[in-house]
């Protein structure tokens, strides 16, 4: 099995139509349509609670819709097979768990897991694992047991697990959470120069300053319904996050760039 | 260690404490009086009586350490096996049954056939209370009611026993042991067994992906329900058909995984084959054991491997928790 690597331009969108999602009763998702584009950046915000794990483990197929449904491409999600839907999208789940002190080439390896077969991992299950450990410069790290790694250096080996199937689409929950502002940079820059290779890249974040700087697209999520889509200076108007958020708040240009400058509750 | 070096070493363990158990019991037999066809007494003692006992120590000692370690890999947890979960008692509740109701005069199958169903029934009751998630607490939680339940109904069926021989029989049978057993418990156990572990091991890059956590798992392509039914199946037969040939021997799923994980990487996957391995090294060696303990009655395995492992594994916690700390 050959990992070809696909052109920018075959890549395939991922979209939902009229997306209707319910979890124990409660309508956590209602009338969502979006279509998203490979190579770009989209950011989800909204608030606690606004439904953005819920969208994006939808978007990775993971989780059945009641009605409306997610697309790659032209194909429905749920009639993919699910290792072939895992060998095109990637997902990190929010707060990963890593349940036994394996090495960081074991764990980057397990992304090969929709490619392997009945007799193991082969050649390209290998250069593949390899070339995801460089991309995220965590190749001094390959023998390292994973419960000994720092937060940074678990971000970047979990991004590196993500890249190993070498997918159209990463989906990430809140991957910058819990990581010092240095990091969070680090890992922003990372995904930045991911989507130059051509995946897209869907992120749900809650620092509103770190979506303005890293967003191609930015998607404001409440109550279960959207609220702002487009440019990150659009979606993140302070109409919008007076509404959404309940805080004054505008952009601000610095000399550092761009920043989202709260100045209080509504 | 690597994967070329650990499966020989263990298989040659495995020939080795083979070997021993042959020679080893209240008539020592060195090789060299092993004379197949020759006159020597002794070889019929091999044959007859040391043979399928150290077989039947292979197959069980391997369903217990594969069903422990696919059970850990699972659950994420190295406290899970058969025995915590509740999965032995319910197999040994089966028996008991099929021995109460005599069952096992009808057909030598119906023993093996009841401690299955109990195993199986046991993996069900497991799975499905602990809501078909994988959070330990409700596995312990199930498991513990699964060992009430089958402790309670074995008690029953002891309190209601007709006469004081059924008794002695159930009891004798509880405590676990491979004394007397022929090629007839050989042939009981085999098919089952080699079904359970190989249905069991087909689990083994579900579990590899299981290390990330269920979400984890199914963005890797990995279908839940197709390792939960091969799981049930696999340690209900595996587990079943070994305490139903055996009684219920405790321990080997627990500590087997235990020590063979540092070995492989603590990759689940690749801890099933090496467990199976071990736990077979392990019921050799303790069987061994218990046949040089020289007393009036031989001591039973079960409740030599409880003696032994228990303080062993609690060895094993404690250094575990200093290495951490």
């Amino acid at each position: 099995m050959t990992a070809m690597v696909t052109p920018t331009s075959k890549r395939s969108s991922l979209s939902v139509e009229d997306l209707r999602v319910v979890l124990g009763g409660r309508v956590i998702l209602d009338g969502i349509s979006l279509s998203l584009q490979p190579g770009q950046i989209t950011v989800i915000v909204g608030p606690n609670g606004a439904g953005k794990s819920t969208l994006a483990l939808t978007l990775a197929g993971l989780l059945k819709p009641a009605s409306g449904q997610a697309f790659l491409g032209e194909q429905p999600l749920k009639a993919l097979q699910p290792r072939e839907r895992a060998r095109r999208i990637a997902f990190l789940p929010q707060t990963p768990e890593i349940a036994w002190p394996i090495t960081v080439r074991t764990l980057v390896g397990l992304g090969r897991t929709p490619f392997i077969g009945s007799t193991g991992p082969g050649l390209a299950d290998v250069t593949a694992t390899l070339r995801a450990m460089e991309k995220t410069g965590i190749v001094h790290l390959s023998e390292r047991l994973v419960p000994t790694l720092s937060g940074g250096e678990r971000a970047r080996v979990l991004m590196a697990r993500a890249l190993a199937g070498e997918p159209d689409w990463l989906i990430a929950d809140e991957p910058l959470t819990g990581l010092d502002p240095a990091h969070q940079l680090d890992a922003a820059g990372l995904l930045r120069t991911l989507t130059r290779d051509g995946p897209g890249v869907i992120l749900t974040l809650h620092d509103l300053t770190l979506a303005l700087r890293l967003a191609d697209r930015v998607i404001v999520l409440a109550g279960g319904a959207i609220m702002g889509d487009g440019r990150p200076g659009e979606a993140l108007a302070p109409d919008i996050l007076s509404r959404v958020f309940g805080i004054t708040a505008r952009i601000e240009e610095t000399s550092a760039g761009l920043l989202v400058d709260v100045h209080g509750r509504n | 260690m690597r994967p070329a070096v650990l499966y020989p070493s263990l298989v040659g363990l495995l020939v080795l404490l083979f070997g021993l158990s042959l020679m080893a019991g209240p008539v020592w037999v060195p090789f060299s009086a092993w004379s197949p066809g020759g006159s020597d007494p002794r070889w019929a003692i091999i044959l007859e009586l040391r043979l399928p006992r150290a077989l039947l120590a292979v197959l069980v000692g391997a369903a217990l350490g594969l069903s422990g370690a696919a059970l850990q890999g699972y659950t994420r947890n190295p406290l899970a096996d058969p025995g915590v979960l509740g999965v032995s008692s319910m197999a040994a509740l089966g028996a008991v049954l099929a021995l109460y109701y005599g069952a096992t005069v009808l057909s030598p199958w119906m023993q093996p056939a009841s401690a299955m169903a109990g195993a199986l029934i046991g993996v069900g009751i497991l799975l499905a209370l602990s809501g078909g998630g994988s959070s330990l607490v409700g596995f312990v939680l199930a498991g513990t009611v699964l060992n009430i339940i089958a402790g309670a109904g074995v008690s029953l069926a002891l309190s209601l026993a007709p006469n004081p021989w059924a008794v002695a029989e159930i009891v004798n049978w509880l405590m676990g042991s491979l004394a007397d057993r022929s090629f007839e418990e050989v042939r009981l156990a085999l098919p089952f067994i080699a079904l359970g572990c190989g249905l069991l091991l087909a689990t083994g890059p579900a579990l590899d992906a299981l290390t990330l956590g269920e979400t984890g798992a199914r963005s890797l392509g990995i279908s839940l329900n197709r390792t939960r039914a091969l799981l049930a199946g696999g340690v209900g037969l595996a587990a079943g058909a070994a305490v139903a040939v055996t009684g219920v021997i405790g321990f080997v799923g627990l500590v087997t995984p235990h020590l063979i994980r540092p070995l492989v990487g603590a990759r689940p996957g690749a801890l099933l084959i090496a467990s199976a391995l071990g736990g077979a090294c392990l019921v050799l060696a303790a069987d061994s054991l218990v046949r040089l303990i020289p007393a009036a009655v031989e001591v039973r395995l079960g409740v030599a491997m409880a003696v032994i492992g228990a303080p062993f594994f609690l060895v094993v916690l404690l250094r575990d928790r200093s290495r951490m700390s």
